[in-house]
C-alpha cells in the first residue's frame, strides 16, 4: 500500500534523477562540456560554455523534459478515461489535428510562430470536434468516445498524406521531421513548462477519483464520484497536455504509451503515485532520448521520435514478457 | 400488499421508500406504479425471469439511473439528488453484477476503494481503513489473497473481493446485483449468512437480486417478484414465495417442498415439476 510518505520519497528520488538527466543532456554534444562547467555556465553568463548552454542546450533539454512529462501525463489519463491499456495521447486525433495545422503552415511557408499557432489551433479544433460529437446524447461512453476519436484521427491522417503528396520537394523534409517529433528547430520550452506544472496541479485533486474510474463508471458513481465531471475534466486535461506537447515538438511517439505502462509495472496502478511518477519518468526518458538523437549520428541529427521508438519498443516488450512469466 | 403493518408495530421509520415508480427500458415495462418500503434490518429479494429488468430496476433504486424511471425514491427520507453523490455513497453500497477489471491492482487496493466516499479529497486511507478492509477480506475467507492481482482471481474469488469491497464501504443500505454469482454452494450459504447476520445485528438493510427462491425464502424478509409487462408482487417471503406465484413467475410448473432445518425453522424449496 502507498502512503503519502512513500510518495514523497519516490518524488524526491525522481526529482534527483531528473536533475541528473538534464545535467547529462547539457554536458553531452558536439562540444563536450564537463559537469562542473555546466554548473558554472548555468550560474555565470560570462563563462566560456554559457552561450552553448543558454542558447542551445538548455531550451532544448527543458522542452524535451516538459514534453516527455506532458505526453506521459496525457497517456496515463487517456488510459484511465478509455479504460484501455492501449490508449495513448494521440488516439483521439489530437496529434492528427495538430499535424494538419503544422503541415499546412509549412506548406504555405509560414514562419515558426505561424507553425506553432497553426499546430495548436489544429489540436484545439480536433479536441472540440471529438468532444462535441462524442458528447452527442450525453452518454459519453468509452466506445463512442474512442470511435469518434479514431475517426477524426483517420480523417486528419488523410489530410496529412494529401499535404505530403502535394508539398514541394524542399519542404518535405521539414514536414517529415515535424511528424516524427523533433527538438532541433529552435524550440521554446516556456509554454510546455508552464503547461506541465499547471496541468499536473489540476490533475492532483482528481487522483483518487481516477482510481475509482479505473474500476468502471458505475462503480465510481456508486462510490460517490461525479463521473461526468471527472471524465470531462480528464479528457480536457489530457487533450491540453497533448496539444501543448505536439505544438512544441511535433508528434513524438511511444512516450505516452510506453511510460505510463512502465511506471505501472513498477509502482502499481494507484493514480496518486502513478501520475507523478509517469510525469517525471516521461521527462527523463525524453531528455535522454533527445540527447541520443543529437549525438548518435553527429553531426547529423535524428528526429527524437525515432529514438523513443527504438528504445521504447524493445524495453516495453522485454518488461511485458518478464511480468507475464512471473 | 406491503409489510408496513407488521413493522409499524415497532414504530420504526422506513429507511428506504419507493413510491409510484415506473421503469421502462426501450419497449419493456419493468414495473408500473411500484411501491415498497424497507425497514432497518430488513432484507428484500428481487426475483424474476432473465431479461425482465431486475438489474436495471436495482441500479435505478440504487441511484444509478438507467432507462426511463419516474416516481419517488427516498433514501433515509431524502432523494439521491438531495443527498449528493458523495453523501449518498456513504449511505448506500452497490454491488455490480460483473466486475470489469482492465488494469492490475492488488486485492487489498481494490477492497480499500470502498472507503472512497468516507475520505475527503486530500485524505489518504488511514490504518483504520486498512484494518477494515483486511477484516472484510477475513469475513469472506479471502485474507490470504490481499496481495494477489485481481486479474489473476477466479470468478468466485473475484466475487468475494467485490463483496468485501462493499462491506468495507459500510453502507446502511446494500444494493446487490446477484451477490451469489460464481459462488459455490458453501460460499452461497456463507455469504447469505454473513449478510443476514449483519443486517439483523447492525440494523442495516439489503436489496438483492437472487435466482434461487428457496434461498430467498430462507434468508430474506420480503420479496419482489417481477412478472414482466410492468406487473409485480411484493410482500413477505412467507406469503409471496409459493409454488403458484413462482410457477407463474418463471413460466414453468414448480413443486413446493417443506422441511425443517437443523434449528427447526421451516424451509421451503422449489423444484421443477
Amino acid at each position: 500500500m502507498i502512503t503519502p510518505q512513500r510518495l514523497l520519497l519516490v518524488v524526491l528520488c525522481l526529482a534527483l534523477a531528473s536533475v541528473t538527466s538534464i545535467a547529462i543532456s547539457l554536458s553531452v554534444g558536439s562540444v563536450e562540456i564537463s559537469l562542473l562547467d555546466v554548473m558554472l555556465g548555468l550560474v555565470d553568463p560570462t563563462s566560456s560554455s554559457a552561450v552553448v548552454i543558454h542558447e542551445l542546450r538548455l531550451p532544448r533539454t527543458l522542452a524535451a523534459f516538459a514534453c516527455g512529462g506532458l505526453l506521459a501525463l496525457a497517456g496515463a489519463l487517456m488510459q484511465v478515461l478509455l479504460r484501455n491499456p492501449l490508449a495513448d495521447p494521440y488516439i483521439l486525433g489530437i496529434s492528427g489535428g495538430a499535424g494538419v495545422g503544422a503541415l499546412a503552415a509549412i506548406f504555405f511557408g509560414l514562419g515558426f510562430a505561424g507553425l506553432n499557432g497553426f499546430a495548436f489551433a489544429g489540436a484545439l479544433l480536433a479536441i472540440l470536434v471529438v468532444f462535441g460529437l462524442a458528447h452527442g446524447d450525453g452518454s459519453w461512453t468509452q466506445t463512442r468516445l474512442i470511435l469518434t476519436g479514431v475517426m477524426v484521427a483517420a480523417g486528419c491522417g488523410a489530410l496529412i498524406t494529401m499535404l505530403l503528396s502535394i508539398a514541394p520537394e524542399e519542404r518535405l523534409r521539414g514536414m517529415l521531421f515535424w511528424l516524427m517529433g523533433d527538438f532541433s528547430q529552435g524550440v521554446n520550452p516556456t509554454f510546455a513548462l508552464i503547461g506541465i506544472v499547471v496541468l499536473g496541479l489540476l490533475v492532483a485533486p482528481l487522483a483518487r477519483d481516477l482510481n475509482m474510474l479505473v474500476r468502471g463508471n458505475d462503480n465510481a458513481k456508486a462510490l460517490g464520484v461525479s463521473v461526468n465531471f471527472v471524465r470531462i475534466s480528464v479528457y480536457l486535461l489530457a487533450s491540453m497536455a497533448t496539444a501543448i506537447s505536439v505544438t512544441t515538438a511535433g508528434s513524438v511517439g511511444f512516450v505516452g504509451l510506453v511510460i505510463p505502462h512502465l511506471t505501472r509495472m513498477i509502482v502499481g496502478n494507484d493514480q496518486r503515485v502513478l501520475i507523478p511518477t509517469a510525469i517525471f519518468a516521461g521527462g527523463i526518458f525524453l531528455v535522454l532520448a533527445d540527447t541520443l538523437a543529437r549525438v548518435l549520428i553527429a553531426p547529423q541529427q535524428l528526429p527524437v521520435g525515432v529514438v523513443t521508438a527504438l528504445i521504447g519498443v524493445p524495453v516495453f516488450l522485454y518488461l511485458l514478457n518478464r511480468t507475464r512469466y512471473q | 400488499m406491503t409489510l408496513s403493518q407488521g413493522n409499524s408495530m415497532n414504530a420504526l421509520k422506513a429507511i428506504f421508500n419507493v413510491a409510484n415508480a415506473n421503469l421502462r427500458i426501450g419497449t419493456t415495462q419493468v414495473c408500473s406504479e411500484l411501491n415498497l418500503e424497507l425497514y432497518p434490518g430488513e432484507t428484500l429479494a428481487i426475483l424474476g425471469k432473465n431479461g425482465v429488468g431486475k438489474s436495471t430496476l436495482l441500479s435505478c433504486l440504487a441511484g444509478l439511473p438507467r432507462g426511463d424511471i419516474s416516481g419517488e425514491i427516498l433514501l433515509g427520507g431524502k432523494t439521491y439528488e438531495a443527498w449528493g453523490a458523495k453523501a449518498a455513497a456513504c449511505w448506500r453500497g452497490w454491488l455490480a453484477q460483473k466486475q470489469q477489471d482492465q488494469f492490475s491492482a492488488t486485492v487489498l487496493e481494490t477492497v480499500i476503494s470502498g472507503r472512497h466516499p468516507h475520505l475527503n479529497r486530500w485524505e489518504w486511507e488511514s490504518a483504520a481503513d486498512r484494518e477494515l478492509a483486511v477484516k472484510s477480506l477475513q469475513l469472506l475467507g479471502m485474507a490470504d489473497f490481499s496481495d494477489r492481482d485481481v486479474l489473476t482471481l477466479s470468478g468466485g474469488e473475484r466475487q468475494r473481493v467485490a463483496l468485501a469491497t462493499i462491506l468495507t464501504q459500510q453502507p446502511t443500505l446494500y444494493f446487490m446485483d446477484e451477490p451469489l454469482a460464481h459462488l459455490d454452494l458453501n460460499h452461497q450459504i456463507e455469504v447469505l449468512d454473513l449478510i443476514c447476520t449483519k443486517t439483523k445485528r447492525e440494523r442495516v438493510s439489503a436489496l438483492m437480486v437472487l435466482h434461487e427462491p428457496g434461498l430467498a425464502h430462507r434468508y430474506c424478509d420480503s420479496a419482489l417478484l417481477l412478472f414482466g409487462q410492468g406487473e409485480w408482487l411484493y410482500g413477505s417471503t412467507e406469503t409471496v414465495l409459493n409454488a403458484e406465484n413462482l410457477s407463474r413467475l418463471y413460466g414453468y410448473p414448480l413443486v413446493q417442498i417443506e422441511r425443517p432445518d437443523a434449528a427447526g425453522r421451516n424451509q421451503r424449496w422449489f423444484v421443477p415439476a
